[in-house]
């Protein structure tokens, strides 16, 4: 039953439940920190300032403000010599237009203000999507510290001419010797820029293009090649299928760019209809916390169980090994057989074999859900090719190497040897928009303009084709890459003109150039092609039974963080304080380890009195190559494996607080996520974790999150008093045990009139992804505090996504039956820990109609509106945290220091360019004041004013927060559900819906629907 | 056919003789000064209506200074390039061809609604020149602006003051008959005021009561003061910063009646009113190079004549980068710095439009007479509590706007009012303009 599980949020929590009680007292009991400057007694006897000239001093500093603070700043008002006829003063222009920085793609919308980027949101016409990363992406534009500035030779300004005509000279030298010459660039998945790189190639045939992705999908692009004849990654239609089976596959996450928005459509139970979700994983990934079915696998049985998979559906015989899934395995293939074309098989091991044995399991299955037509172009990396260049430029081969926003140097394992052979290459110009450890060793550098100062064409999928056009003018002196490989093979166009030309030639197929530049998108039509393939798929099988069996000691699988990705935005503090969604770590990259890997080898993560994690440091070899990484124990990672992100360790160029992590690309070989044969030590030293997990305690009240399985959803009453799973809370009224929704201490608000906002969050579609979070930062300019304060629980963050651990074990009434304590009763939970379910829950302001916040203010500076908000108001507040101390959902954040204009919080707030992102409607809150969620009043008023303007009603669902635009997979749908035709107010009846502690009576206007697993087809 | 012709010569002498008789009559009036006002005045306002956004009269500017062209020109020539300049351009005239590419070839739009009477008030009119202006001794005497200054209730300042001189005389009067109570009759009272006050004080020190009272009254009066000082802490009502430029919006709004969201246009789209930027400027000003006669401006205690203002209007074309000799766009251009008077806080967020477009207020309301002030200053206190009382007392008009339809009734039932105030309708809440 829903209600029975029992929810945790740490291993703490199970182990040690008195720390839980300490921690829910602690939580507020912040003590001013007088020890910093009453401390030190010493320092305090010999200073020759004595108490009454403190007091003198005092005095006279706060007349002297006083009296400044009469006198107003004068303040400058510049209008513009001759306004742009579509920008007005104060009013948001948004343009459609494509992220591409060779790792994140997408189409995007941007919205400017007065010529300035400041939020970025999907092209939803275009079926664009973002994640945390893109949405980010607007704050690295502002990067002052890291972007590049002016072209450079040798770390001297020189004039872009005269780069040119240096450059130019130079590889004509080489031309005319013949001498090769390597384009290296991430994968550009832009036909034009193609186009102009052949072109340029024609002027200097010597040069050759090599595309190096940092995280590699190199296998399964070549396993396509071998048995589709196109080297590009298939399309899943998730949305149709009936049953997915992956293997290690994070396709939520990166897994061929993700596909979350058509998974949660396929897994809508109001339809009746869910996919069946099955994960075999050994570290736990977004896509396993969100299946159905999560079973604990590490990589070498993975691949065996694959194998297996295969032989079950395929009826080949290859020699493999039993694994401890097999049963499961056995079973998912019964299951796969029945789902017939509506199944399908992923894997992520990042290795041909696999990739091919997938393939050919879908084959057999005759699967309609991997398109092999409309394929992705957005990894094109070629791991042999980069190998080669390796290779050749260290016996002297290559003359010069151009490289285009890539960074070997830090992100190839074997970048001693690329930095070895780069010196042995006369020529190195680096094209990067960021500086980085590879610019540096470069003795050209040009820098190429950020892709919202830039214009361009995507191509990610086949029919999809984007253009990617300005919303700023370069800030810096900058150059495409386009322009400036236009102008090197001798042609004049600008690449505007170029670009206009292409698409109205070969592209647009008639169609208005304007129209394209406008939607952000064209769509293209395609012809399917058939292409018989001659691979044996069951010596691919037993190759990669044989890689496999090579498995030994620890295994270690690399992945992706959803926050930091492949490391190109580690300079960018909204991703680096984004907390990781499983284990709610910000600042750090860190060892995951199976809770019995670590009870043996002796790791723990103790807890802080006031919340703070701690970790040991652990010592992991891999083929020779060591780094030393602090543990963080993860339930459900398989035992005898252990997981690392890359994209953290960056150091050069970054700012001094964004230099954290270890950076793991070292144990990346031959781009293998998989590796064998790891050895881990613990070594001495306590690693500090920011971790947001453990500070907001729920402190015993499990009835926060409800989950029911689809038959229960199709069969049960949900608000039945014994067996349903969306039953009502009961209370005591008068010693009788009534409906909590009966007896209010409050009398009721008038909601019939005007608006009354509603935010319904659906559990189900929820996949934890976190793009709602960063768009919530960048909506309300919300604060970077860094790792030290996040350590201490001071974070900032509007929007937070809890992140539940669950077992299905005793009631509370069950462990009352069989005379547990509570203590006990934790302790029978830990078992089942090894593989825990998991549940998501975005948090935020629940915009309490009867909030227990607006009561306990002395000054009345939070309140409610009539149309459901309740409203803070910070030039009101007077810090007293009262409002904080009186919210049962803990979504109250206080500003203990003054984040913006300080040096000592050197983030994006501190500093001209940083601030460029801010929303103008927003004020930036200043020291001492409570802040939280708002419901974005300022996005629900300018729609209201709209309207008004246009002397018009509302338009249905019309009304937007920002979470709510930015959710990839419409898990959160806000709205006024005082117009029936919103969906929100449909949501807000739904069987499914319910109120976070229901029995408390605040009667939320956040509403949550109850989470659907499709666990009963197995 | 040729009766025709020949009825078109006669036609052209009968004509020729007309003009030159109407040309001797009017070169007559001329010498002899005497000026035919109405003429003058009914021509001035076809020029400045057709003629002025090209011509002038003593200057050139897109086409060329029409100042004495009857004396250039034949007048039937000019009526013809008047009608239809076009015309006589492809019969072949000479001159009029000249003239043409003389300009660049930038055509001249054709008046063929002109009547005679009409071209011969405008040539009359370019010949005789502007009004001399009159001496009006009114005219000189300089509008004060004066520069907002406190609203604070003066009256209970005056009564206070009143207060404090009773309460002297009382204590005065009382201290005399004390001591003439103790006998210490001093015969001869000389008026010494700083024995008076001295005795005054030892009165007041003896006495515990008026000790109270005095200490008391001391500290409302603080208190009184003190209040009002920092309540007015960041109050900047009457704020008149000096500008760079010596604007004067009586000019443009009051006698020139321009509207003023002609210049400030995007206070109906956006939460600014805007500043204009400086080609809305150039839209007049490419034409207007200088002020009429005898305008005068009161700038920061200065007064600014012809001579200053034109120097001003100088300053726009400096920032727009136009030269006013070669009538061109250099492109270099300076921006304005034009110093904000109307500040408020971050955290207060207010929208013109909300106020302009849908609540149809005219910019007077908040901003004072601004058509009657040569320098701006702000006119409002621009206080919470000034907002709010304008919430609290302003009847919405709910009609005609599909927004409203719905809500309006409900909530004039609710409130049983036949219109609702925008503080019914929730505009006193502090989310509305705090976030």
């Amino acid at each position: 039953m829903a209600s029975d599980k029992k929810y945790w949020k740490s291993v703490e929590e199970l182990t040690n439940s008195s720390f839980v009680e300490t921690l829910s007292k602690n939580e507020f009991v912040q003590e001013i920190p007088t020890d910093t400057f009453l401390g030190d007694k010493e320092t305090l006897a010999n200073s020759s300032t004595s108490r009454r000239d403190f007091l003198k001093y005092v005095g006279f500093t706060t007349a002297a403000a006083t009296l400044a603070a009469c006198e107003g700043p004068v303040k400058k008002s510049i209008p513009y010599v001759v306004k742009p006829n579509d920008i007005i003063a104060g009013v948001a222009d948004w343009y459609a237009t494509s992220m591409a920085d060779g790792y994140d793609f997408a189409n995007i919308l941007v919205k400017t203000r007065e010529g300035r980027p400041i939020q970025i949101m999907p092209n939803k016409d275009a079926k664009g999507t973002t994640s945390a990363r893109v949405q980010a992406a607007v704050l690295s534009l502002y990067d002052e510290k890291l972007r590049l500035k002016n072209p450079t030779k040798g770390g001297e300004k020189i004039s872009w001419s005269d780069a040119d005509k240096e450059i130019g000279t130079a590889l004509n030298k080489l031309k005319d010797a013949n001498t090769p010459v390597v384009l290296l660039t991430g994968t550009l998945a832009s036909p034009s820029t193609e186009r102009i790189i052949q072109e340029f190639i024609v002027a200097y045939p010597n040069v050759t293009h090599v595309i190096y992705d940092a995280v590699s999908e190199s296998a399964a692009a070549d396993a396509m090649l071998a048995m589709y004849g196109k080297r590009a990654l298939p399309k899943y239609h998730l949305d149709k299928a009936s049953t997915i089976v992956s293997f290690g596959a994070d396709f939520l996450g990166d897994f061929h760019g993700g596909f979350e928005k058509q998974y949660v459509a396929g897994r809508k139970p109001e339809t009746g209809a869910m996919s069946y979700h099955v994960q075999f994983e050994s570290n736990m990934s977004l896509t396993g916390a969100n299946a159905d079915k999560r079973i604990v696998t590490k990589p070498s049985d993975q691949i065996f169980a694959l194998i297996n998979l295969f032989k079950e559906i395929t009826g080949s015989s290859v020699a493999s090994k039993a694994t401890p899934v097999d049963a499961q395995v056995k079973q998912m293939a019964a299951t796969l057989k029945k789902a017939g074309s509506k199944g399908v098989v992923m894997t992520g091991i990042n290795d041909k074999n696999a990739q091919l044995v997938a393939l050919a399991i879908n084959k057999a299955l005759n699967s309609e859900i991997v398109d092999v037509n409309n394929t992705l172009n957005i990894r094109q990396g070629n791991e042999a090719d980069v190998n080669q260049l390796i290779k050749d430029m260290n016996a002297g081969k290559i003359g010069g190497l151009l490289s285009y926003n890539v960074n070997p140097l830090y992100s190839l394992p074997n970048a001693t040897e690329f930095t070895n052979g780069l010196k042995k290459v006369s020529l190195t110009v680096a094209l990067s928009t960021e500086n980085n450890e590879t610019v540096n060793a470069s003795n050209y550098v040009l820098p190429t303009s950020h892709f919202l100062e830039s214009w361009g064409d995507t191509q990610f999928d086949e029919i999809t084709y984007g253009l990617m056009q300005p919303t700023i003018q370069p800030l810096f002196s900058t150059r495409q890459l386009q322009d400036t490989l236009l102008g090197w093979s001798g042609n004049t166009t600008k690449y505007y003109d170029y670009l206009k030309a292409f698409a109205t030639n070969t592209i647009l197929n008639g169609s208005s150039w304007n129209t394209a530049l406008h939607n952000g998108f064209f769509t293209r039509e395609i012809t399917n092609t058939t292409y018989t393939s001659e691979i044996s798929v069951t010596q691919a099988a037993m190759q990669l039974s044989n890689y496999a069996k090579k498995a030994s000691g620890f295994e270690l699988q690399l992945y992706i963080k959803t926050g930091l990705g492949d490391g190109k935005q580690a300079n960018n503090p909204w991703l680096q304080e984004f907390p990781d969604p499983i284990t709610r770590v910000s600042w750090d990259n860190y060892l995951t380890m199976s809770m019995a890997d670590a009870r043996e080898l002796g790791f723990t993560n103790p807890v802080k009195d006031n919340g703070a994690i701690d970790g040991d440091y652990a010592k992991v070899t891999v083929n020779g190559k060591e780094v030393t990484v602090p543990v963080m124990i993860q339930p459900g990672q398989a035992k005898g494996s252990v997981g690392l992100s890359l994209g953290f360790g960056r150091t050069f160029g970054l700012k001094e607080e964004m230099q954290v992590g270890v950076n793991a690309y070292p144990l990346y070989v031959n781009a293998n996520n998989i590796q064998f044969g790891v050895t881990i030590e613990k070594v001495s030293g306590t690693h500090q974790f920011a971790c947001t997990q453990v500070q907001k305690t729920i402190a015993g009240r499990h009835d926060i999150l409800k989950v029911a399985s689809l038959k229960e959803y199709k069969t049960v009453e949900p608000k039945d008093h014994h067996h349903g799973w969306n039953k009502p809370s009961y209370v005591s009224y008068d010693h009788k045990e009534v409906e909590a929704n009966t007896i209010d201490l409050w009398d009721e608000h008038n909601r019939e009139l005007g608006h009354h906002f509603n935010l319904s969050i659906d559990l189900t579609s929820c996949t934890g992804c976190g793009a709602c979070v960063v768009a919530c930062h960048a909506e309300n300019n919300v604060p970077v505090v860094g790792k030290r304060e996040v350590r201490v629980g001071r974070d900032m963050h509007w929007l937070r996504i809890d992140r539940y651990y669950s077992s299905e074990v005793e009631s509370r009434e069950e462990a009352k039956e069989l005379g547990l304590s509570r203590a006990k009763m934790y302790e029978g939970l830990e078992t089942e820990a090894e593989n825990p379910e998991v549940t998501f829950q975005p948090m935020m302001c629940q915009h309490c109609n009867h909030a227990p916040c607006e009561t306990v203010c002395p000054v009345a500076a939070t309140t409610h509106g009539r149309q459901g908000q309740n409203q803070m108001t910070y030039n009101r507040c007077v810090g007293t945290r009262y409002c904080a101390n009186n919210c049962p959902y803990r979504v109250r954040r206080f500003n203990w220091f003054n984040y913006a204009n300080n040096n000592e919080f050197d983030f994006n707030l501190n500093n001209e360019y940083g601030k460029m992102v801010l929303n103008p409607d927003v004020v930036v809150r200043s020291r001492g004041v409570m802040e939280k969620c708002s419901m974005c009043i300022q996005m629900t008023q300018a729609t209201i004013l709209k309207a008004k303007k246009e002397g018009r009603a509302v338009n249905t669902d019309e009304f937007e927060t920002a979470c709510s635009s930015a959710c990839t997979t419409g898990a959160l749908v806000f709205g006024d559900v005082n117009n029936k035709k919103d969906k929100v107010a449909t949501l807000a009846k739904d069987k499914r819906a319910y109120n976070v502690l229901d029995y408390l009576q605040t009667k939320p206007n956040v509403i949550y629907q109850v989470k659907i697993k499709n666990t009963n087809e197995a | 056919m040729k009766s025709v012709a020949l009825h078109s010569k006669r036609t052209l002498i009968l004509l020729k003789s007309f003009t030159i008789i109407l040309f001797f009559a009017f070169s007559l009036s001329s010498y002899s000064q005497e000026v035919d006002e109405a003429r003058q005045q009914e021509g001035k306002k076809l020029f400045k209506s057709l003629c002025a956004s090209c011509h002038k009269l003593d200057k050139k500017l897109v086409g060329p200074a029409l100042g004495g062209v009857e004396a250039r020109r034949e007048r039937e020539w000019l009526i013809k390039w008047i009608r239809n300049n076009a015309e006589l351009r492809a019969s072949g005239d000479r001159d009029a061809i000249a003239i043409f590419e003389e300009y660049n070839g930038s055509a001249m739009s054709a008046f063929p609604q002109l009547t005679d009477q009409n071209i011969d008030d405008i040539l009359y009119y370019t010949t005789v020149g502007d009004p001399k202006p009159k001496v009006d001794p009114a005219a000189a005497e300089v509008v004060a602006t004066g520069g907002g200054g406190s609203t604070a209730p003066s009256w209970l300042i005056y009564i206070l003051a009143a207060a404090i001189v009773v309460a002297f005389l009382m204590i005065a009067s009382l201290l005399k008959q004390v001591s003439e109570l103790k006998g210490n009759k001093s015969p001869e009272i000389k008026s010494d005021l700083k024995r008076d006050l001295q005795e005054l004080w030892e009165g007041v020190k003896q006495n515990t009561f008026l000790k109270v009272v005095t200490t008391i009254f001391l500290l409302l009066m603080g208190a009184y003061v003190g209040f009002g000082t920092l309540f007015k802490v960041g109050v900047d009502q009457g704020y008149s910063p000096l500008q760079p430029i010596a604007f004067s919006h009586k000019i443009h709004s009051g006698d020139n009646k321009i509207d003023c969201q002609y210049c400030h246009s995007s206070a109906k789209h956006s939460k600014h009113s805007g500043i204009p930027s400086v080609n809305v400027c150039m839209n007049c000003h490419k034409n207007i190079a200088e002020v009429a006669e005898g305008t005068v401006v009161e700038w920061d205690g200065v007064t600014y004549g012809k001579a200053e203002l034109d120097k001003e209007i100088a300053k726009i074309y400096t920032a727009a980068g136009w030269d006013p000799e070669a009538l061109e766009y250099t492109g270099d251009t300076k921006p304005i710095k034009w110093i904000r008077i109307h500040n408020l806080p971050d955290f207060a967020y207010f929208n013109h439009s909300q106020h302009v477009t849908v609540g149809g207020l005219v910019c007077q309301t908040c901003h004072g007479p601004v058509e009657e002030m040569d320098e701006m200053y702000q006119f409002s206190p621009l206080t919470m509590g000034w907002c709010i009382n304008c919430h609290r007392e302003t009847k919405v008009d709910l009609k005609g706007t599909e927004y409203y339809d719905k809500i309006h009734k409900e909530l004039a039932k609710k409130y049983n009012v036949g219109q609702v105030t925008v503080a019914q309708l929730g505009g006193l809440e502090c989310g509305k303009c705090h976030y």
